[in-house]
């Protein structure tokens, strides 16, 4: 079943986001690649310390939306953009904003594991050699990959090369990487969709226990992922923000009806 | 009656026709003769060069000791002034091929990441083909250009400079193996996965870092690959030498100096008047088995690190 969006479309939110919580606004944004509009208006408030899941079908611009988050659209030549995203008082696509800074404080973690072809240590060490830490580089990769959930498994091979660990273990060792930068946000384009189901349940344990320190954001695929972990749930639809609100409310009770017959599998 | 098999398939038309087995066996057999040709030359020419150096260190004027350590290599000469001390063929081969390698590799390198990650598409599209053209000039009119034109501007710059000198040699080779350093480099780094990229970008790093701290890294095998292809190629470069750098076999280190290089002896030796079987011919032949073993230990140093490279991002 294939819906079309009104052009008039109003986002429909359940308990909006306060605004002395929020860290990441995003204010009326629109994208285009060359001619084609992935991202239509979107306004859509990120709490601190939850996580936020976005949903819908592909092509739905969930994953253009996270990547605008952090700016990574910018490596993409044809993309313009319109509207405004408020991160801690300022405004990311200000022309004052250096996106390389942005995207320190503003971590990612993909689709499919990418760590570089080093060592575990360097990878996780690439972060903060880049921005010169000057602290005790041990300390903070051993911190990371606990908090990473992946010490016990790596302690012993740090001096090997990251590709030889599993998909699992790789994933999680990007996710080290992502946190040795200290970002306050990490973005989260589909990380369970290359892996196996045991991989994918140990990535979700870890977001639940990240989100005291990080703000994560989740692009999933997966509705059952998307009931599991998040706090906050936004259904997207043809580039627009159809519906957002808390996770129970949006699975339990949608308001509308896209959203319904999308998290009860009738499209998607 | 019952037919058999064969007439059963006849009926419907797959029986096997002679015709057409005869004719894949008779493509399959040409296209053999023409795969083994290259095999049969290599043969071939390990079997002559092998042959005559064998004959040339039994010859009791020559020992393999002399060979290795004598700093003297005058084989065409008379009798009391004959030496067959390598040496100064191998050191004035390693000052052109340094020359070349201090021009190349820089110039190479640099213009491969500029091609692999800063220029647009059309930019590449427009320079690698001249790069193309840079590779197929004919090595005879490069010497000529480091003879009439490199040396001549050299003289003016560098005191004390001969006319023939493995810098200029060097020079105008640097150029001819840039092509090779440049394009094996573009492919290892374009090999690279958009996906380290992207993760490299995700942490904050500046265009430049990524290409200096992930894509150039993880190319590395590649890109040494490419400098040892350019290093074994001006080893065993003719025609530059053969002009620019002078044939006069010389045990220094002093660039300014005219020497001869391996390449440039068996020119020389070639198209004198040695006769077949003379010392002076197998000297030819020892100076070529020399010239063939390092640049085959090289190519398979290229190839293994290649190899090496090829499993990097699975």
């Amino acid at each position: 079943m294939s819906q079309t969006v009104p052009e008039n479309h109003v986002t429909v939110r359940t308990d909006p986001v306060a605004q002395e919580d929020a860290l990441v606004a995003i204010d009326h944004l629109s994208l285009w690649y060359d001619q084609f509009q992935a991202l239509r208006d979107v306004s859509l408030t990120v709490p601190k310390n939850q996580v936020t899941a976005l949903i819908g079908a592909s092509g739905c611009g969930k994953s253009t939306l996270l990547r605008s988050i952090n700016r990574m659209n910018d490596l993409v030549p044809s993309v313009r953009v319109e509207g405004k995203i408020h991160y801690e008082g300022a405004e990311l696509y200000d022309a004052s904003v250096d996106a390389v800074e942005v995207r320190r404080r503003i971590g990612m973690v993909f689709q499919k594991p990418n760590p570089f072809p080093k060592t575990v240590y360097e990878n996780v060490a690439f972060g903060p050699r880049l921005h010169g830490y000057k602290g005790n580089m041990d300390e903070l990769v051993e911190k990371s990959l606990k908090g990473a959930a992946l010490w016990d498994e790596v302690q012993d091979k740090l001096n090997q090369s990251g590709l030889g660990l599993s998909g699992g273990q790789q994933q999680r060792l990007c996710i080290a990487r992502a946190m040795a930068t200290e970002p306050d946000v990490i973005l989260m384009d589909e990380p369970t969709s290359a892996l196996d189901p045991i991989a994918t349940d140990r990535i979700e344990q870890l977001i639940h226990e990240i989100k005291k320190d990080f703000t994560v954001i989740i692009v999933t695929h997966n509705m059952q992922q998307a009931g599991r972990v998040s706090d906050r749930t936004a259904f997207m639809h043809l580039g627009v923000l159809i519906e957002e609100g808390p996770t129970d409310q949006i699975f339990t009770n949608p308001q509308h009806e896209m959203t319904e017959n999308y998290i009860s599998g009738r499209f998607g | 009656m019952q037919p058999t098999p064969k007439q059963a398939a006849e009926a419907i038309g797959i029986n096997k026709s002679i015709s057409r087995n005869v004719g894949d066996q008779l493509i399959r057999l040409v296209l053999f003769l023409a795969a083994s040709v290259s095999v049969v030359t290599t043969i071939a020419v390990v079997y002559s060069l092998s042959a005559e150096t064998i004959s040339f260190f039994l010859d009791p004027a020559v020992s393999l000791w002399e060979f290795l350590t004598d700093r003297r290599w005058t084989p065409l000469f008379g009798e009391s002034q004959r030496y067959f001390g390598i040496s100064p063929l191998i050191i004035g081969t390693l000052n052109v091929t340094f020359v070349a390698l201090v021009v190349g590799i820089p110039l190479g390198l640099g213009s491969a990441i500029y091609l692999s990650e800063f220029a647009t598409a059309r930019t590449r599209r427009t320079i690698m083909p001249l790069l193309e053209i840079l590779a197929g000039i004919p090595t005879v009119v490069l010497g000529y250009f480091a003879l009439f034109f490199v040396t001549p501007i050299l003289r003016d710059i560098i005191p004390g400079l001969n006319l023939f000198n493995p810098i200029s040699a060097g020079l105008v080779m640097g150029f001819m193996i840039l092509p090779t350093i440049s394009s094996i480099s573009v492919d290892s780094m374009q090999a690279v996965p958009r996906a380290i990229r992207e993760a490299a970008y995700g942490l904050g790093a500046s265009r430049v870092e990524v290409v200096l701290k992930v894509v150039v890294p993880a190319a590395l095998s590649g890109i040494v690959a490419s400098f040892i292809l350019a290093m074994s190629r001006a080893i065993g470069e003719t025609m530059i030498v053969a002009l620019a750098a002078g044939a006069k076999p010389t045990f220094t280190f002093d660039l300014r100096e005219t020497i001869a290089t391996m390449t440039s002896f068996i020119v020389q030796a070639a198209k004198g008047d040695q006769p077949a079987g003379s010392i002076g011919s197998r000297a030819l032949y020892a100076v070529g088995s020399t010239l063939f073993l390092l640049t085959l230990m090289l190519n398979i140093a290229s190839n293994q690190i290649v190899r090496r490279y090829a499993e990097r991002y699975e």
